[in-house]
């Protein structure tokens, strides 16, 4: 067999050129020849941007997608390994090199488009205007609860099964029998007729010889062997042993590692007036303390020490227009521009009916306002990236959920051209949205530049992450709803502030209310950046709804459930899954006093997720015992990981609606670290029941995100159960509920 | 000179004696398995045990383990890499999600199991709280500990 070296891919362009034009679009010009050089090294050989098959046959799936703990890239190698018929235990993953061939443009298609729905003839037009698209976005974004719905079932899946269709072409060419005798199994083909059988690994350089199959067969659901199994992570074994590698960890062989501890301005804006340092540069393993504007950096021989040392220097900072502001004030803004919109102000985003009619003739009218604060997404593993530049050329390591954007950041930075900029995929210790930021990459890269020298890794200490970041953002919401003489919903009118992503996260079409009106205010200033976090507005919109929803059953004298049943009429797999939770939890039944169940029916990222949960109030403070969570992804590809991240979302959530809350105080943020800024502990985790509803496998829906939303309604609806007060406002705890 | 017991290896350490635990374990030894998560010992990502008790490396001087014995993660193993029992049940109950608290966790529990070798959830609950998981992993991680005792 013709063993290609590494030197031979990049300088021959035989292997490249001749051979390797497959990839998962239907695009032509896939650039397999210089995924190639990235991707593969000495002895494996590349089949296709997504598969590369080793000498020892070990099978590996190459995904656009990087690792934050939602088991994403393990369920992608399943998808891959399963079209494929590879034997998994000789399946390995691994994200893709940062490299603009490997965007995603399946994803960017959903991300800019989700409603695109083109004939099978435009695809490779429609690919091509996507796959630009997703450059300038810079995707290979992992996020938005993607990975399964878009790359794995558009990209693993093709690319497993046109890589099986090669290798039995392969064969079939070398064994001179019909393509249609071969079978495959396990990371083997057969000729049954004839005995003969080889490891895919005999036949990948011939493989790659082979055309690629214009539609490659996919398997249906009966034909899953991996797919749809409970396959155990392919990341867990180091997870438990140490060895796992994030961002934090990175090192650099031969090489002494700087350090830098930053401390940016308290308000969002502010500069450094001046700063007295000298304390700080007399420490112990200081080398320097940079003014880099919006923030102060010291760079020292270690991590601790230069955060002792940023500790040491006293800052004053410029003046900015929010430098008085505090969380009243900032809630006193977004009341009077939900005043001055009226009945009718803002953008609409969504109508359906004369709704100012239908309130002018409801028998009944209810109003509530809702309000949110800030959430800092407060991943356990500080903001932080290492970076070395050297001739003409800069390393970056970090776990990152964009890489590309980061690539771009580093090279607008450094004026180095993205060709010689690498960035070195770490697993990330949580992202939650955090990590598709670049502030961390401009900081290192800015430092490191004025510093020069060897390898730098800098790292926000954990104050700087929870006071300096960019957040969820804080809003308030306000409903009325019309019910008429029968207590049926004849009107829902919803205006809110901020309006960013999903663009329907605020919409309730599945529910028959009558006409609808939703509005959104956009030109209120928010005192603090905005960044997506876990669920992004549908982590808001889910409370409002839902509780909303819960005042108007409330209103009518109906039960919450068969209040929800009756306006589902027309959305039935939403009736379901509402229903399955309900019997899941005993809906109805008897209840110790003080206790309270609530209920919440939230669709985010295309996964319709109900829950029940159970509250016990005897304490006055919320104690959150059981949830019952019944999700229809369509198809949970991993029941078992799809499970994890419906308790994990539940848990985020959870956190979110009893102690959540960024609070500004003079224009900065009050809380600094786990102590304020509390999160939910195993003697406050209820007990989760989660049960998956696979009955559409053609429509998928994400794991990552949409077990977040639907909590603190269903928690806030359980206090009212328990005790007849509405909470309108998060976080829970600190408020008085008396049962 | 720091002398110390690690993972069952004497090491002398010329450091500076008031950096955590933490640092020096992480920087000086390059063991990275232990987490920096807060450091003020309000997270538990970097418990270690000392002389058996579990503390938080991000808040103890390395002076405090002068001629005593720190366990980390990379020491709950057995030195031929066979998995503990708590281990191998975090596996099976497929705990970690992203993973970077998970070895302080693993900590507490091995520590938990091993004064307590059939806890109650009260005793799970006072001896995890002081450990957060962002990604939220409480109910494996305390089916995990009841597998383990079981084991």
């Amino acid at each position: 067999m013709n063993k290609w070296s590494r030197r031979a891919f990049i300088g021959a362009g035989v292997a490249g050129g001749a051979a390797l034009v497959v990839g998962v679009a239907i695009r032509p010009g896939n650039p397999v020849d210089s995924l190639a050089k990235d991707a593969a090294v000495e002895g494996e050989q590349l089949i296709n941007a997504w598969v590369k098959i080793g000498e020892d046959n070990v099978v590996t799936a190459i995904t656009p997608h990087t690792e934050m703990g939602q088991g994403a890239l393990s369920t992608l190698a399943q998808m891959l390994a399963d079209e494929m018929d590879a034997d998994w235990d000789k399946v390995e993953v691994m994200s893709a090199p940062a490299n603009g061939d490997y965007v995603s443009s399946e994803m960017a298609r959903l991300f800019v488009a989700p409603d695109l729905d083109v004939g099978a003839w435009l695809e490779p037009t429609v690919d091509g205007v996507f796959k630009n698209l997703s450059y300038m976005m810079d995707l290979y974004l992992t996020g938005g609860s993607f990975s399964i719905r878009s790359t794995g079932q558009r990209g693993m899946r093709v690319a497993g099964a046109a890589a099986r269709e090669m290798l039995v072409a392969a064969a079939a060419d070398a064994w001179d029998v019909p393509a249609g005798e071969i079978t495959t199994e396990k990371s083997r083909l057969y000729h049954k007729a004839s005995g003969k059988s080889a490891d895919y690994a005999d036949f990948a350089v011939a493989a790659a010889d082979q055309s690629l199959p214009a539609k490659p067969t996919l398997k249906t659901v009966d034909e899953f062997k991996l797919m749809g199994t409970s396959a155990q992570r392919l990341d867990i074994p180091s997870k438990v042993n140490g060895t796992a590698q994030y961002g934090i960890d990175a090192t650099v062989p031969g090489q002494k590692m700087k350090y830098a501890a930053v401390l940016s301005s308290p308000v969002p804006g502010a500069v450094a007036d001046s700063m007295d340092d000298a304390e700080a540069r007399s420490m112990r393993g200081v080398e320097t303390v940079l003014d880099m504007g919006s923030f102060i950096a010291v760079v020292a021989d270690s991590y601790w020490h230069a955060q002792q040392a940023v500790n040491a220097v006293s800052v004053t900072y410029s003046q900015t227009p929010t430098d008085g502001l505090d969380q009243a004030g900032m809630f006193a803004t977004f009341d009077k521009a939900l005043n001055d919109a009226g009945a009718n102000g803002g953008d609409t985003l969504f109508e359906q009916g004369n709704t100012g009619r239908a309130l002018e003739k409801a028998s009944t009218v209810i109003e509530a306002e809702y309000q949110v604060p800030f959430l800092a997404h407060a991943c356990m593993e500080p903001m932080n990236c290492t970076v070395w530049i050297r001739d003409g050329k800069a390393d970056f390591w970090l776990g990152t959920q964009a890489p590309l954007r980061c690539r771009t950041a580093a090279a607008d930075i450094l004026d180095i051209g993205l060709d010689d900029i690498t960035i070195h995929m770490q697993q990330m210790g949580g992202g939650f949205g955090r990590r598709s930021a670049t502030d961390m990459v401009e900081m290192a890269a800015r430092v490191a530049k004025e510093v020069g020298g060897g390898p730098l890794k800098l790292i926000w200490s954990r104050e700087e992450d929870i006071q300096k970041a960019a957040y969820r953002n804080a809003t308030t919401s306000r409903f009325r709803g019309g019910l008429d003489e029968a207590g049926k919903p004849v009107a829902w009118d919803n205006v809110f502030l901020f309006h960013n992503d999903p663009a329907d996260a605020s919409f309730v079409s599945y529910y028959d209310t009558g006409s609808q009106h939703i509005r959104a205010l956009s030109d209120v200033d928010l005192p603090l950046p905005f960044w997506a976090w876990r669920s992004v507005d549908h982590s808001q919109h889910g409370f409002f709804v839902e509780s909303f929803v819960d005042e108007m059953a409330q209103a009518a004298g109906k039960d919450p459930v068969e209040f929800r049943l009756s306006m589902l009429g027309n959305s039935p797999r939403f009736a379901t899954v509402l229903k399955k939770a309900a019997a899941m939890a005993d809906w109805g039944s008897a209840q110790p006093a003080g206790h309270g169940r609530g209920v919440a029916l939230v669709r985010s990222f295309n996964t319709i997720v109900a829950m029940v949960a159970e509250v016990d109030m005897t304490r006055g403070a919320p104690r959150v015992r059981k949830v019952f969570c019944c999700a229809d992804p369509g198809y949970a590809m991993n029941p078992d990981g799809f499970t994890a991240q419906m308790e994990g979302g539940i848990i985020y959530g959870l956190t979110a609606a009893l102690h959540g809350e960024i609070s500004i105080r003079n224009g900065a943020v009050e809380q600094s670290n786990f102590h304020d800024y509390e999160m939910v502990r195993m003697d406050e985790a209820p007990d989760i029941v989660v049960e998956i509803i696979n009955g559409n496998p053609e429509d998928i829906g994400g794991g990552g995100e949409p077990g977040t939303p639907p909590i603190a309604p269903a928690v806030a609806n359980a206090i009212f159960n328990a005790t007849g007060v509405r909470p309108r406002k998060l976080p829970l705890s600190g408020q008085s509920f008396s049962v | 000179m720091i002398n110390l017991t690690i993972n069952g290896k004497p090491v002398s350490l010329d450091v500076d004696p008031e950096m955590p635990i933490l640092w020096v374990v992480r920087e000086e030894l390059q063991m990275t398995g232990t987490k920096f998560g807060c450091g003020i010992a309000a997270c538990g990502a970097c418990t270690v045990h000392l002389d058996g008790e579990p503390i938080r490396a991000c808040s103890t001087p390395i002076e405090a383990a002068e001629g005593a014995e720190i366990t980390t993660i990379e020491g709950l193993s057995d030195p031929d890499g066979a998995l503990s029992k708590v281990q191998q049940a975090w596996i099976d109950a497929q705990v970690p999600q992203c993973g970077y608290c998970q070895s302080g966790q693993l900590m507490s529990a091995a520590a938990l199991l091993r004064d307590n070798p059939n806890p109650s959830d009260d005793d799970i609950d006072a001896a995890m709280s002081g450990n957060i998981c962002r990604c939220g992993t409480y109910t494996r991680i305390r089916a995990a500990i009841k597998a383990a005792a079981r084991a």
